[in-house]
């Protein structure tokens, strides 16, 4: 093996502004797609646990057959699937307005919005009945009980499975490179392709990706161990 | 307007070559998906037992592995194989052999720590117990708790091999004509992406959900009354 590394293309030239840019558009779609994600896990998970059967057939449907494709055939599938069959106003409209990202970020956030739902419906369902037993007989109304006491409870508990499918999700939002979204992943690729040095690319990428997952990684551990309810969560070392 | 012919006109190239990749086809989700399972979990099982050794050099390696890949993203995952591996061999890999060892070598690293739950969850007093009746430490590990661990590990280990199946598709990436690849190809051709793409999410749900089916009757089956 005798590779020549050359670690100067990484600040000389474009490089630095490209693996800028990379980081921001990265962190840009996973956070829009996040708030999306969460969104539609909350409505879906809630709904998934309503006492009335068509509503909850509608939430096993979404994220049964959501979470069970690859996210790549997501992304093609919203990107080149769909707006075809719209009408060409809309379609002209979108395609002006930067579609490869919002496809890409919609389908990251319904991708990870039916994986998110599992992880909040574990969350309700771990509360003990008794909660929600004792709110009400408190006096507090169905409403009450949920936002003063099952919600803050399922919250807390959510904070690591949650942590770690947005960690996930971050980490997917790479698969946007295939239609062209450039972030990190597509910026990384950009370099190499300018540069022939594929080795200082890829560990340049390989870094930040690592950097991002374990800095979140940290501050939700911070989190988690903020907000526990003494007794109710075991502690881990 | 929508035309679903294109997917029976088409129906052997995406079933039979893109997703069982048979008949002298270089290609196939099947193909690749099922030797990766196999290998990525044979290699969790030598991860997922090394961090747990009592040599705390073994243990920490082990470790570094498996938070840096899962710190990492697939896409990146196959594209360092991709360079790589033809720099240090210095001859041309076909991308079949690129994705099978990004898939190993990544899953290994979920796969290890399934492995490595799976093995901290029996009770401790059954290691005592066989070390007392005389069986070696290899023994232990291979008569009393890895049969015991992998029952625990099974509803964990369907839902990686899940996410495994699903990943293959990334494998499209590089240019291995998988199912993704095949619907893609086609519609270079026919331009028809909503029925395609549709129609392999369909492929594709169709074989996971009925592996998350099988995993939860499996799961009630064990689980002791």
């Amino acid at each position: 093996m005798n590779y020549q590394f050359k670690w100067s293309v990484l600040w000389s030239g474009q490089s630095g502004s490209w693996l800028l840019q990379g980081v921001i558009t990265t962190l840009e779609i996973s956070a829009l797609a996040w708030v999306l994600a969460a969104a539609l896990g909350i409505v879906s998970g809630a709904l998934r646990t309503v006492p009335f059967r068509p509503l909850r057939a509608v939430g096993t449907f979404y994220v049964e057959f959501f979470r069970n494709v690859p996210l790549l055939v997501w992304m093609f599938f919203w990107y080149f699937g769909v707006p075809p069959l719209l009408p060409r106003a809309a379609q002209d409209w979108i395609f002006n307005h930067g579609a490869e990202f919002w496809a890409g970020m919609f389908a990251l956030g319904v991708y990870h919005g039916a994986r998110m739902s599992e992880v909040i419906r574990a969350g309700i369902l771990a509360i003990p009945r008794t909660q929600f037993e004792a709110a009400v007989a408190m006096g507090l109304t169905t409403f009450q009980a949920y936002r003063l006491v099952i919600v803050p409870i399922a919250l807390r508990l959510i904070v690591p499975p949650a942590t770690n499918e947005s960690l996930n999700l971050l980490k997917n939002s790479s698969v946007a490179l295939t239609i062209s979204v450039a972030e990190l992943t597509f910026q990384t690729r950009q370099i190499e392709t300018y540069t022939a040095k594929a080795v200082e690319a890829l560990t340049a990428g390989t870094l930040i990706y690592l950097i991002l997952c374990v800095g979140i990684a940290a501050v939700m551990a911070r989190v988690e161990r903020r907000f526990a309810i003494p007794g109710l969560i075991a502690r881990g070392g | 307007m929508l035309d679903f012919g294109v997917i029976s006109a088409n129906f052997k190239f995406l079933i039979v070559q893109g997703l069982f990749g048979l008949g002298g086809f270089a290609g196939g989700t099947l193909r690749l998906a099922i030797p990766a399972i196999v290998l990525g979990f044979v290699l969790g099982i030598f991860i997922g037992l090394a961090r747990l050794t009592p040599s705390r050099l073994i243990s920490v390696l082990a470790t570094l592995y498996v938070e840096f890949f899962r710190g990492v993203p697939l896409v990146m995952v196959i594209f360092w194989i991709w360079f790589i591996i033809p720099q240090i061999l210095r001859l041309p890999i076909p991308e079949y052999g690129v994705a099978l060892t990004a898939f190993v070598v990544f899953e290994a690293a979920y796969f290890g720590e399934i492995v490595r739950a799976g093995i901290q969850s029996v009770p401790r007093g059954q290691v005592e117990a066989a070390t007392a009746v005389g069986l070696t430490r290899a023994q232990t590990m291979r008569f009393v708790v890895l049969p015991q661990a992998i029952r625990n590990m099974v509803p964990a280990l369907v839902t990686q091999m899940i996410v495994l199946f699903k990943d293959t598709s990334l494998a499209s990436i590089i240019g291995y004509v998988d199912l993704t690849k095949a619907a893609q190809i086609v519609n270079n051709r026919e331009i028809k992406p909503f029925e395609l793409y549709l129609f392999i999410a369909v492929v594709y749900f169709i074989f996971t959900y009925s592996m998350s089916r099988f995993a939860r009757r499996f799961e009630r089956r064990l689980t002791p009354a």
